[in-house]
């Protein structure tokens, strides 16, 4: 039996995703959640004892870059798309309580 | 108090790496620069960029990581640890969880007896570094500048193995002995290239158990370090005595009223959701490249300290402050290149230099004059040309600002008057108006001599060479016998 | 309007161009004025950038006629999936949340089409952040399939496979983390295929879930789809992933039979529930390599259940990692009206990703959360192993494999969004190929009874891309030849 996914968990959830769920949506987001891992519930059929958990698919390793300077001032590109900005800096609401 | 405490202290340190570039772009690692001056795609969290490992991040973290014992993971892996914040422009950092580079490592410190200790490295691991945020409570709102995003760091977590702050602080020594010796970081605590998270708990002494620990962040600074850790051991104390808990929180520092506060973590739940960076294949480091590194790390502190008792035949006492910051070690080594005698040498440096340190408070790392000046004026005391008291004065100017001990002797006059032609009229002055000692002397208080010295040195404003006045005067005392 | 430019193949008009029977501006301002007749129907397009498409055409064709040619599609029109970085052009991976984003740099992929002198004509539409299997979860509204506009043309690729269906440009460029190149390129009867993992840089191509990831190109034809692959792959010193592919000729490898190959048609992939009509297409495909000398034969292929649930965790949990750097700080929307930093955080993000989008951050959030990761997300790993192991095995006994690119033709517009995990469920021939990293083509096989395209899958081993194009090129040509292919 799958995860029981209580409003507790949802409201959990949207927290650590920064998402504002109303009251309709966490309902939905419930509804759904448990649906799915209902449904994934099926990979423990599988019997995967003593497998090693796969992140990539090739064993492609040490991948580098040499320490050397490529970058100039890209300032103005990385700005350009900026909802709010002053001096050459992002803006955002105060980050200190 | 009745009962007797034991403080149980565990460090996290980060250690910025002294690499070119950020991590894991090509944008430059300066410090300083306009804001988001040194910023690309990558650093900056632009959709669709992706990172690349920058090699000698991993040849610095493997340098350190075999400095202090550890053992080197022959697979170790980038994870993405989540969390929302507007310096991490990805809101995820990359660093390294399931599959650090190095483990199970060691240091010897000096506990607050004066005696070694060792303090066990839990393990080291790479990470990128964050933005800059400046804040302006008036106007509600915060800055981002990503120049330091993405600068590489390694952290160093200990095992919770010390015991006071001096343990502490003699451990910190350490870690940034080794960092500065491996070439992996310059370790400028000013520059906050070093920082310190700090993992505290107390229990009655004796107690098999930990008490509950606090962390406190972020301390940059030996002073506020110590501070910090007296501050909070007295903190959960009395709220054990009132019986009351320790509650396990993130606290921070504020070294201007010397208080901590808990950091409020209401919407940030500690739940980083580690799990392998999929954009990052892993890092293999197979044994003989493990030899190979061990075989190449440029010769350590302790191994540092042993030849200049060997070579220069030194005292331990005077090799282990020598060798306590390479920066010091390496100014003694060109000085003794330019000529200098290994012991005088020495002794500027012991003595002179860590006096003028402690007045003007700079740091090793910040010395900024050259052997060749200092070995020069070596030379010149030496060869008589100037005398103590003078040398002391121009090391000062040498120290300060680097002056060429030649050129500032002779501009200031400083220059010992030996001209014997010049002397000697001092010298009849000064026995003319003294016959009382020059009696004194001749019945065999030659003590008094120094006296007369002292006189004909007052009448050459300093400029006397001592050794050649007392000559004089000797001679001519005899020579009116 | 040139109408000779009409069904043109790309390499018979890139052919036409070197000649000099048609000049560049003639090929792109068929394309535009084909998109202007046709996309108010179809909706393929977020973006048509008419008139640096027009200045590039003169470089161009300036370049054709000093004699320098830089690629066999010189001069050809190309669309690009709106979730691949093109500079100071739009990209919003059809999301509200980059309504307005234009990137600084272009990706690896567009890079190479710039180099090699293909025309940029314009973005097209898709699912949000490519999630979905339909091109309806896009901000901007869904795609039609050009075979038959109320139904999907599919996704997440779906305009790009519907302006290629459509006659709009004769390439475009897709990407493919589930089956988002072949599900649509089979609804819409176009060719399309997903490289090995890594063949193609993923630098610039905005992730959803960036092992699952790659670009890959989608055409009217397999020598189309083979020359724009060429042109596509490469090693890319800004992806780490990036590999460089021994086998690369694959123009070539589409003209070339398939004789002594061994293919495998997979039971599980022909039982219950897949529409009849698909079954009977893609035997007779079979048939038709056989005849052409291939060794082609039914065997059991395990665990194919399990890859859309393994698929599913993995997908979303990056995804969730992935969609964190959209804050409402560097780029993008942000909402109009907050109280505080995190207020500002919630509110842009609910607002500006749609509902698709929130429900896969939110699943993926969850399996990564403390207490869950061992039991969800090392288990799906885990289970990718496995299912990596049954294709190594599969790939030991057979060359290739042969299945239906989905279970069903294009569903009718609206029909699929209702009911999320259905929808997930038609995924499952193309997902393993991304859990796999091996490489995938879907090429048009026949029509339904509806006259709704069929599309039949070719999965290899990695970095036999070449194998496939083989079979791939076969298959067309043998059907070409029975006057039984469609588009
Ligand atoms: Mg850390
Ligand atoms: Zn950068």
């Amino acid at each position: 039996m799958a995860q029981t996914i209580t409003n507790e968990t949802i409201t959990y959830v949207a927290a650590l995703a920064k998402l504002h769920l109303n009251e309709e949506d966490r309902e939905t987001a419930r509804d759904d959640m448990q649906k799915m891992l209902d449904y994934v519930d099926k990979l423990n059929d599988l019997d995967t004892n003593g497998i090693e958990p796969m992140s990539h698919v090739f064993p492609l390793c040490n991948v580098f870059r040499e320490d050397c300077v490529t970058n100039g001032d890209e300032c103005e590109a990385v700005l350009a798309n900026a909802p709010q900005e002053e001096d050459d800096q992002f803006v955002v609401p105060i980050t200190i309580e | 108090m009745t009962k007797e405490y034991e403080t149980v202290i565990g460090l996290e340190i980060h250690v910025e790496l002294a690499t070119a570039t950020k991590i894991f772009c090509g944008c430059s690692t300066a410090f300083g620069g306009s804001p988001n001056s040194h910023v690309c795609p990558v650093c900056s969290g632009m959709p669709g960029s992706l990172p690349v490992l920058n090699r000698k991040v991993v040849e610095f973290a493997m340098a350190v990581g075999l400095a202090a014992n550890c053992e080197i993971t022959p697979l170790c892996k980038f994870d993405r640890k989540n969390y929302f914040y507007p310096d991490n422009p990805q809101n995820y950092q990359i660093s390294q969880l399931y599959a650090p580079i190095c483990r199970n490592g060691s240091v010897t410190i000096t506990d607050a007896d004066g005696k070694e200790k060792i303090v066990r490295i839990h393990e080291i691991h790479m990470e990128e570094d964050a933005g800059k945020l400046v804040h302006d409570e008036r106007a509600g709102l915060s800055y981002v500048d990503f120049n330091r995003s993405g600068v590489p760091l390694i952290e160093i977590v200990s095992e919770p193995d010390m015991r006071s702050a001096e343990e502490v602080i003699s451990y910190l020594e350490h870690i940034r002995m080794i960092a500065q010796y491996v070439g992996a970081s310059d370790c400028k605590l000013q520059e906050g290239s070093m920082r310190a998270d700090i993992n505290l708990s107390v229990r009655e002494k004796g107690s098999p158990e930990f008490g509950t620990r606090t962390e406190t962040k972020n301390l940059s600074s030996f002073r506020a370090i110590t501070h910090m850790i007296e501050n909070e051991r007295a903190r959960q104390i009395d709220l054990i005595e009132a019986g009351k808990p320790v509650i396990q929180e993130t606290r921070h520092w504020n070294e201007d009223r010397e208080t901590s506060y808990a950091m409020r973590s209401k919407e940030n739940a500690q739940d980083y959701r580690y799990f392998p960076d999929p954009d990052l294949p892993p890092v293999r480091i197979g044994e003989e490249l493990i030899e190979r590194m061990r075989a190449s790390l440029p010769e350590l502190q302790p191994a540092r300290s042993r030849r200049y008792q060997e070579e220069f035949g030194l005292p331990a006492y005077d090799a282990g402050i020598l060798t306590s910051s390479k920066a010091m070690a390496d100014l003694f080594e060109e000085t003794v290149r330019c000529g200098a005698n290994p012991k005088k040498a020495s002794n500027w440096l012991m003595v002179e230099t860590l006096r003028l340190m402690k007045e003007h408070s700079r740091d090793a790392d910040e010395l900024g004059f050259s052997a060749e000046h200092l070995a020069a004026l070596i030379r010149m005391a030496d060869e008589g040309r100037v005398n103590n008291q003078v040398a002391k004065e121009v090391f000062e100017q040498i120290f300060l600002s680097d002056v060429d001990p030649e050129a500032y002797v002779q501009e200031h006059g400083l220059a010992s008057v030996s001209d014997t032609g010049a002397l000697e009229e001092a010298v009849k002055a000064a026995l003319a108006a003294n016959p009382q000692v020059v009696q004194q002397y001749k019945e065999g208080k030659t003590k008094v001599l120094g006296f007369l010295v002292g006189q004909v040195m007052k009448a050459t404003k300093g400029k006397a060479n001592p050794g050649i006045v007392s000559k004089i005067l000797a001679q001519e005392i005899d020579r009116t016998d | 309007m040139n109408t000779a430019i009409d069904k043109m193949s790309a390499l018979s008009l890139a052919a036409a161009i070197r000649n000099g029977e048609i000049k560049v501006r003639e090929a792109c301002a068929y394309s535009i004025q084909k998109i202007r007749e046709e996309d108010p129907k179809i909706h393929a397009f977020l973006t048509v950038s008419e008139e640096e498409a027009m200045k590039t055409a003169e470089l161009v064709q300036a370049r054709i006629d000093a004699g320098e040619v830089r690629s066999p599609l010189a001069g050809v029109p190309i669309a690009v999936k709106d979730n691949i970085c093109t500079k100071d052009m739009r990209t919003t991976c059809a999301s509200r949340i980059l309504e307005n984003f234009r990137p600084a740099y272009d990706a690896d992929a567009v890079e190479r089409l710039r180099a090699a002198d293909l025309i940029l004509i314009g973005k097209t539409n898709m699912d949000e952040f490519a999630m979905g299997s339909t091109t309806e979860t896009s901000y901007f509204g869904a795609t039609r399939n050009p075979a038959a506009p109320d139904h999907v043309p599919g996704g997440s690729s779906g305009g790009s496979c519907a302006a290629v269906a459509a006659g709009m440009v004769p390439l475009a460029l897709g990407s493919d983390t589930g089956g988002s190149i072949r599900q649509p390129s089979a609804y819409c009867g176009v060719t399309g295929i997903k490289p090995t993992y890594g063949a193609v840089s993923r630098y610039g191509l905005i992730a959803y879930g960036s092992s699952l990831d790659q670009i890959g190109p989608v055409a009217g034809n397999v020598q189309d789809c083979a020359a724009l692959l060429e042109i596509l792959t490469g090693k890319d010193e800004r992806d780490s992933t990036s590999v460089a592919l021994s086998h690369t000729a694959f123009s070539a490898s589409a003209q070339r039979g398939v004789e002594g190959m061994r293919i495998g048609l997979p039971e599980a992939c022909f039982g219950e529930g897949l529409h009849p009509d698909i079954r009977e297409s893609i035997y007779h495909a079979a048939d038709l390599l056989r005849s052409a000398g291939a060794a082609v034969e039914p065997f059991k292929l395990d665990l194919v259940d399990y890859s859309i649930p393994a698929y599913y965790i993995i997908a979303c949990a990056e995804a969730s990692s992935n969609l964190e750097r959209f804050d409402g700080v560097k780029y993008g929307y942000r909402s109009e009206s907050y109280t505080d930093l995190q207020d500002m955080y919630c509110r842009t993000r609910s607002e500006g990703f749609g509902p698709e989008v929130r429900r896969r951050i939110m699943l993926g959030s969850f399996v990564l959360s403390s207490g869950y990761y061992d039991a969800y997300y090392l288990k799906a790993l885990r289970v990718k192993a496995r299912i990596r192991e049954e294709f190594t095995r599969a790939f030991s006994e057979y060359d290739l494999i042969l299945s239906p690119a989905a279970p069903d033709t294009a569903p009718l517009l609206g029909s699929s969004l209702k009911d999320p995990l259905k929808m997930y469920l038609s995924d499952i021939f193309t997902v393993s190929a991304n859990l796999c990293g091996i490489p995938g083509i879907s090429v048009p096989v026949g029509t339904d009874q509806r006259g709704l395209p069929i599309g039949m899958q070719i999965l290899g081993d990695c970095f036999r891309e070449e194998q496939i194009f083989s079979a791939a090129g076969t298959c067309e040509r043998l059907l070409e030849a029975e006057g039984r292919a469609v588009g």
